[in-house]
C-alpha cells in the first residue's frame, strides 16, 4: 500500500508545527547549516554552475530516451548476472520483494535508506509478511524505532533533538544497562553502530535503493556517508535494489557528472564519503558480496508525467537542496507536507503521484520565492510546475470557497487598472495612517494566521505605482 | 511480471510520442552509449605528477582522511605497525590476497596478520586501492578475492595503499582505465569510491566520524 497521505490537511499539521517547541529547536538547528554548506562547496567549484547545466542536459536526454535506455540496462544487468523486475504500483513492487524474501525463507531484512521504499511503504508490507525490516541509516533507525516517517529525504530525522533520541534508544535497547551515559550524540552515535553492526551480520536479505541506474553497465549506484548501504549488501545472501524508473543515467560517465552536483548541492561536500556501484552478483572468485541480485523498477506514475507539463520534475536527483532552501519548509518541518516527499519537491511530485485531490494544499505551500529553483542542481522550475498545479486545482474546483472568492474579487480591480490604481492608493494612505508611528501591525481583522506568527509590516502610504511615476519623472 | 513491462514501457511510449522503433533515437542513443562523452571535467585535479599529489593529499585531509607518503611499499609494515600503536589498538592486521601487500615483509612489524573478507571483529584491515582521484581526494578500490570489499566497512581502521602511478585527476580517467583493464562490459561486482573515513550528522547535524564504517581512514601512498 502506499504510504497514507495526510497533505490535505496542510493548513492544520503547518498550525501545528508551529506551536511545536520541540520541533522549532530542532528545525533551529539546520537552517542555516545546509545553506552555507553549500554555498561554499559550489564557491569552491568555479565550474559549479556550469555542471548543474551540464546535470540538466543529460536527465532531459535520458528522459526522452528513456524506453531504450531501460531496455539497455536490462540487458547488462541480466550479462552481469542479475535480475530485473518491474511494478507498476506500490503493491506490485512490495509483493515482488516480499516474494523474493519468502522464496529465501527470510526473516529479517536490512535496509539503506531509501525514499522510493517509504513511497511504497514497504516496512509495513514487509512486517505483514512477517518479515523484519531493519533500517540501518542512523536517521532512519531513529524514526523506525518511533515509528515515524522521514521528515527530510536526506536528513530523515532532522526534526528531533538528542534528548528525544536519547529517550527511544532506552526505551529499544533495555538489554543495556539503564546507568549508561547517553547525553551526548558521539555516545547515541556508538550505540546504533553496536547494535545494528549484529543486524548487519545476521539479515538474510539486504534491501537498498539507488541514486542512479547506469545502463552502459546494468550498475546500480547509491550514495551514503555511513557505509550503511555497503553494509546491507555485503552480508546478505540476496541485494535487491528498489529504484524508480526516472534514475536511469547512459554512461559511467554521465553518473560521474550528476555526482559532481548531488553531494555538493545536499550537504555541502564535493562527494559523499561512499559511493558505490554494484553491478551483478559476487563473482565466483570474490570472497564476499551478495549471491543474487535483484533490481526492482518502479512506475508509479512516472511513465504519465513523461512529455507533459510536469516533465521536468523527473530530472530530481533527491538532493534536497530546494527544501534546504525554502522558508516555507523552515518554518514548518516535513511531516506538515503529509506524505513522502516534503518541500517544494514534493509540492509539485505529490499530486503527481497520489493526485492533486489528495494534496492539493501542497502547491500553495509556497510563497514563490524562487529560492528552490535557483538551488536546484538540475535547473527544475519549482515554482512554475507548483503554478501548474494551483491552475488545475482551481479547474478542477479544489481550491477552498474563500480562496475562490477572493480571486474573483481581486479580478474585478485586476481587470480594471484605473480602479485598481484609484482603490489602492486609498487603501495604502489608510493602512499607512491606521499603523501611525510604529510602522507595524501586531494583529489585523481577517489576517490572525499572519499575524500569531509575525507582525505584518504597514505601507509607507504611497503605491509601488506611484512611487515609480516618480522616479521615472526624476531621471 | 512481463505484463508489467510491457506497459511500463507502451506507457513511456505512448507519452512520448514515439513506438521504440524510430532509428534517429536508437542512433542518438547508440552514439551516446558508444562515445560516452565527457561531459565537463573540472580542472580541479589535474597538474603534473607532484602537483596531483599534493591536490589528492589536501582534499583527503580536508574530508578527515590521513595521508601518508612513503618512498617504497616496502616501507608499509613498519608505518602501519607505528600508526596501530599511536590508535592504541590490538596489533593485528587483516589483508586479502593481493601480493603486492602480501609478498612485503612483516616480519619486523609485530604484527598478527590475517587473511581473507572480515566477519566483523577485526580492528584493522589492508587494502590496494585501484586508483586515487586527485580532484576530491576519493580512492576507488574494486571487489575481489584480492580486497574483500568487507575490509572497506567493518573495522575501525582502515589502512590503503595507493601507488602514485596510479593517481589520475578525475573520475572519468578511472572509468577509462578500467575500460581498458576489463573491456566494455566487466564491471567488478563492487567498485567503492571512498571519500574520508565513515560519518554522519543524523542527530542534531552535528557531523560525528566513524558512524557504521572505519573512524580511521589511513592512505599510505607510495612512490615505488
Amino acid at each position: 500500500m502506499t504510504q497514507h497521505p495526510t497533505s490535505t490537511y496542510f493548513k492544520d499539521n503547518a498550525h501545528r508545527a508551529l506551536q511545536n517547541p520541540q520541533l522549532q529547536k530542532a528545525l533551529g538547528n539546520s537552517r542555516k547549516g545546509f545553506i552555507e554548506r553549500r554555498a561554499q562547496a559550489a564557491a569552491r567549484l568555479p565550474e559549479f554552475e556550469a555542471l548543474r547545466d551540464s546535470a540538466r542536459d543529460i536527465k532531459n536526454h535520458v528522459l526522452a530516451h528513456l524506453d531504450l535506455y531501460l531496455e539497455t540496462y536490462e540487458q547488462n544487468v541480466i550479462a552481469s548476472g542479475g535480475h530485473v523486475h518491474y511494478a507498476r504500483t506500490s503493491e506490485e513492487a512490495s509483493q515482488i520483494i516480499i516474494d523474493l524474501c519468502k522464496e529465501r525463507g527470510a526473516r529479517s531484512v536490512t535496509k539503506g535508506k531509501s525514499m522510493v521504499s517509504e513511497e511504497i511503504n514497504l516496512n509495513a508490507a514487509l512486517e505483514k509478511a512477517g518479515i523484519k525490516p531493519i533500517e540501518t541509516d542512523l536517521g532512519e533507525y531513529i524514526i523506525q524505532l518511533r515509528k515515524e516517517t522521514p521528515s527530510h529525504i536526506i536528513a530523515p530525522a532532522i526534526h528531533l533533538n538528542k534528548e528525544q533520541v536519547e529517550a527511544d534508544f532506552r526505551k529499544a535497547h533495555q538489554h543495556l544497562s539503564p546507568e549508561r551515559d547517553l547525553s551526548q550524540a558521539p555516545q547515541l552515535l556508538q550505540e546504533a553502530r553496536a547494535i545494528l553492526r549484529q543486524q548487519f551480520l545476521a539479515a538474510d536479505v539486504g534491501i537498498t535503493g539507488a541514486n542512479f541506474l547506469i545502463a552502459e553497465t546494468g550498475s546500480s549506484v547509491i550514495v551514503t556517508n555511513e557505509g550503511n548501504g555497503d553494509l546491507t549488501q555485503i552480508f546478505p545472501k540476496t541485494h535487491i535494489v528498489i529504484a524508480s524508473i526516472e534514475k536511469l543515467v547512459p554512461t559511467l560517465e554521465d553518473a560521474s557528472q550528476l555526482l559532481r552536483v548531488l553531494a555538493r548541492s545536499a550537504t555541502g561536500q564535493d562527494m559523499s564519503v561512499y559511493t558505490t556501484l554494484s553491478t551483478g552478483p559476487r563473482r565466483s572468485a570474490d570472497p564476499d558480496g551478495p549471491q543474487d541480485y535483484h533490481v526492482i523498477l518502479l512506475d508509479n506514475g512516472r511513465s504519465s508525467m513523461l512529455g507533459g507539463e510536469f516533465n521536468d520534475m523527473l530530472r530530481c536527483i533527491r538532493c534536497g537542496a530546494c527544501m534546504n532552501h525554502c522558508p516555507v519548509y523552515h518554518a514548518v518541518g516535513g511531516h506538515a507536507y503529509g506524505w513522502v516527499y516534503p518541500g517544494p519537491m514534493g509540492s509539485v511530485l505529490t499530486p503527481s503521484l497520489i493526485g492533486i485531490e489528495k494534496s492539493a494544499p501542497l502547491p500553495n505551500a509556497s510563497t514563490f520565492c524562487g529560492r528552490c529553483e535557483e538551488a536546484c542542481p538540475v535547473r527544475i522550475p519549482l515554482p512554475k510546475l507548483m503554478r501548474h498545479w494551483r491552475e488545475r486545482e482551481f479547474e478542477r474546483h479544489l481550491t477552498p470557497a474563500v480562496a475562490r472568492s477572493g480571486l474573483a474579487f481581486w479580478a474585478i480591480f485586476a481587470k480594471r487598472p484605473r480602479l485598481y490604481r484609484l482603490c489602492t492608493s486609498i487603501a495604502m494612505r489608510l493602512m499607512a495612517l491606521a499603523a501611525g508611528e510604529k510602522g507595524l501591525f501586531t494583529s489585523l481583522p481577517f489576517a490572525k494566521g499572519w499575524t500569531q506568527q509575525r507582525d505584518l509590516p504597514a505601507p509607507q502610504g504611497r503605491t509601488f505605482q506611484e512611487q515609480w511615476q516618480k522616479v521615472r519623472g526624476n531621471q | 511480471m512481463s505484463s508489467a513491462r510491457s506497459e511500463i514501457l507502451a506507457n513511456i511510449r505512448r507519452s512520448l510520442g514515439v513506438n521504440g522503433l524510430e532509428s534517429p533515437r536508437k542512433l542518438e542513443v547508440q552514439s551516446r552509449l558508444s562515445q560516452k562523452p565527457r561531459g565537463l571535467i573540472p580542472s580541479r585535479g589535474a597538474g603534473e605528477v607532484e602537483a596531483q599529489l599534493n591536490i589528492f593529499k589536501r582534499e583527503a585531509e580536508i574530508v578527515s582522511a590521513h595521508v601518508h607518503i612513503l618512498d617504497s611499499l616496502n616501507q608499509a609494515p613498519a608505518e602501519i605497525a607505528r600508526l596501530m600503536k599511536s590508535h592504541d589498538l590490538p596489533m593485528a592486521l587483516r589483508l586479502g590476497a593481493d601480493q603486492r601487500l602480501n609478498g612485503l615483509d612483516w616480519s619486523q612489524a609485530g604484527l598478527a596478520l590475517s587473511f581473507g573478507p572480515s566477519k566483523g571483529d577485526d580492528q584493522a584491515a589492508f587494502s590496494h586501492a585501484f586508483a586515487g582521484i586527485a580532484e576530491t581526494g576519493t580512492l576507488a578500490l574494486l571487489s575481489g578475492p584480492d580486497n574483500p570489499t568487507s575490509l572497506n566497512f567493518l573495522p575501525d581502521v582502515h589502512f590503503v595503499a595507493l601507488a602514485q602511478n596510479d593517481l589520475v585527476s578525475d573520475l572519468e580517467t578511472v572509468w577509462v582505465r578500467l575500460r581498458k583493464l576489463n573491456g566494455d562490459h566487466h564491471l567488478p561486482r563492487t567498485i567503492n569510491l571512498i571519500t574520508g573515513p565513515s560519518r554522519s550528522a543524523d542527530i542534531e547535524q552535528t557531523l560525528l566520524l566513524g558512524a557504521h564504517g572505519p573512524r580511521h581512514l589511513h592512505i599510505l601512498i607510495y612512490r615505488h
